[in-house]
């Protein structure tokens, strides 16, 4: 068949809603997209467990760790079901992981902002894990199978991740002054970053969105953000505090929160490796993945032992 | 001015809008790699293993335990499979419409095509 004529097929498969599976004929660009996409989402997961983790020691209560750590440990699972993903696409592990620890590929910026005060937690699974949800439901519905059956999958373990940092935050909400303040604080540094997790204005785009067309993706970064705004602006209300943003006002007309505008120069910033974070967790990455190195051939050495000997006992029994 | 960015997602940042690398590419200990196997759960006692994902891992027995720890923390089943991804085979998409049409003209194998008077029950 010609590749014009693959492309159109493609294209009517994509419109009719099949999914496209491994095996299947696709346009190299529809699979760099999508390794691209699928891999930069498992590194996200992945370097997320490191503000996280940071808490894991210093948990108020032995029921905070045990739900801190449950959390870091699906986040870990996150990963491996979209490293799983894009490798059906036929790029290797090794060669993510080596991307991701050189520098070359990107992870969401959310992670490289520090997470300074227990508060910062609450605020983490209610805002970042909450924007990440509103990206991940979108994407349970996107055209490449294996993508949208891990999407899924996270999904389903992702709502306790929003819930219970809600629920911390409503706990310090309630306590000491101190508490509030802090509560309030960890609100104000997480915000504006949150807000940034969904990309670029729409109007920043000139270009014809293939992403769109393919139906990688359903959702423009605007409708997205405008969803989280909504959802957000009323949460906050029951916790008794605010947001950082005096532009923020309920717009009768639109029915829509109007809200202000985000510092773009600080999201390229943070994009280009110049956030407060980036370096240590990249340095973070590279050590754990360094120390792991003799674990990873002394498994590969003990399966293959184990084999020679099975192998030893079935000649003994022949 | 007209600045042409291309738009991008959460989770899809292009290459091209990255910084440059601040850490010296290290050797990725690709000679360590593990095999890549699938994994199979069996939800509940009476139902068949679905597949559920893959993982890797040096060998079935660690393939096991990673797949419980990975796919089972919510008491997602009660038995695993793993296989090595290098012994499933699978049909050619491009053979799909040889392979599954001709089952398509033939209604004559569904019970509904049959017209049976009403009185005759359980059948
Ligand atoms: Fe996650
Ligand atoms: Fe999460």
């Amino acid at each position: 068949m010609e590749l014009i004529d693959l492309e159109k097929k493609f294209q009517e498969k994509i419109d009719k809603e099949i999914k496209i599976e491994p095996l299947d004929w696709m346009p190299e660009a529809y699979r760099k997209t999508n390794v691209r996409q699928i891999s930069q989402h498992a590194h996200s997961e992945i370097v997320g467990m490191l503000p996280e983790g940071n808490w894991i020691s210093r948990a108020p209560s032995l029921k905070r760790k045990a739900i801190l750590i449950a959390k870091v440990q699906d986040e870990a699972g996150h990963g491996l079901y979209l490293y799983s993903a894009a490798e059906t696409l036929g790029t290797s592990r090794e060669q993510m992981i080596d991307d991701l620890h050189s520098g070359k590929a990107k992870y969401s910026s959310i992670f490289n902002y520090p997470t300074l005060t227990w508060a910062d937690m609450g605020a983490v699974g209610w805002l970042v894990d909450g924007a990440a949800i509103l990206n991940q439901v979108m994407l349970c519905r996107t055209s490449y199978g294996p993508y949208a059956r891990a999407m899924v999958r996270i999904c389903k373990e992702e709502s306790f991740h929003q819930r219970q940092g809600f629920e911390s935050l409503i706990v310090l909400s309630k306590g000491t002054a101190e508490q509030k303040a802090m509560c309030q604080d960890a609100i104000n540094r997480w915000w504006w970053p949150s807000l940034m997790m969904f990309g670029p204005k729409d109007s920043e785009s000139t270009n014809s969105d293939q992403s769109m067309k393919w139906k990688i993706k359903r959702k423009t970064n605007d409708e997205l953000r405008q969803n989280f705004v909504d959802m957000i602006a009323e949460q906050v209300k029951l916790l008794g505090m605010t947001l950082p943003d005096p532009d923020l006002k309920w717009n009768e007309a639109t029915k829509h929160y109007d809200f202000g505008e985000i510092n773009w120069e600080e999201f390229w910033n943070v994009v280009k490796g110049n956030g407060p974070c980036n370096r240590q967790r990249l340095e973070a990455r590279n050590k754990a993945h360094k120390e792991g190195d003799w674990v990873r051939a002394a498994a590969l050495a003990h399966a293959e032992k184990r084999k020679n000997k099975l192998a030893k006992q079935d000649l003994a029994v022949a | 001015m007209n600045i042409q960015i291309r738009k991008f997602y959460y989770g899809d940042i292009p290459e091209e809008n990255t910084g440059g690398s601040t850490i010296p590419q290290q050797d990725s200990g690709a000679q360590n790699a593990w095999p890549l196997w699938e994994v199979f759960i069996r939800s509940k006692q009476g139902l068949d293993h679905k597949h559920a994902g893959s993982l890797h891992a040096a060998d079935a027995q660690m393939a096991i335990e990673n797949a419980r720890d990975v796919y089972t923390r919510r008491q997602e089943g009660v038995s695993l499979w793993v296989v090595e991804s290098t012994h499933i085979h699978a049909s050619n998409p491009d053979d799909a419409d040889s392979l599954y049409e001709p089952a398509a003209d033939k209604i004559y194998r569904h019970p509904t095509f049959y017209d049976l008077p009403d009185e005759v029950k359980h059948m």
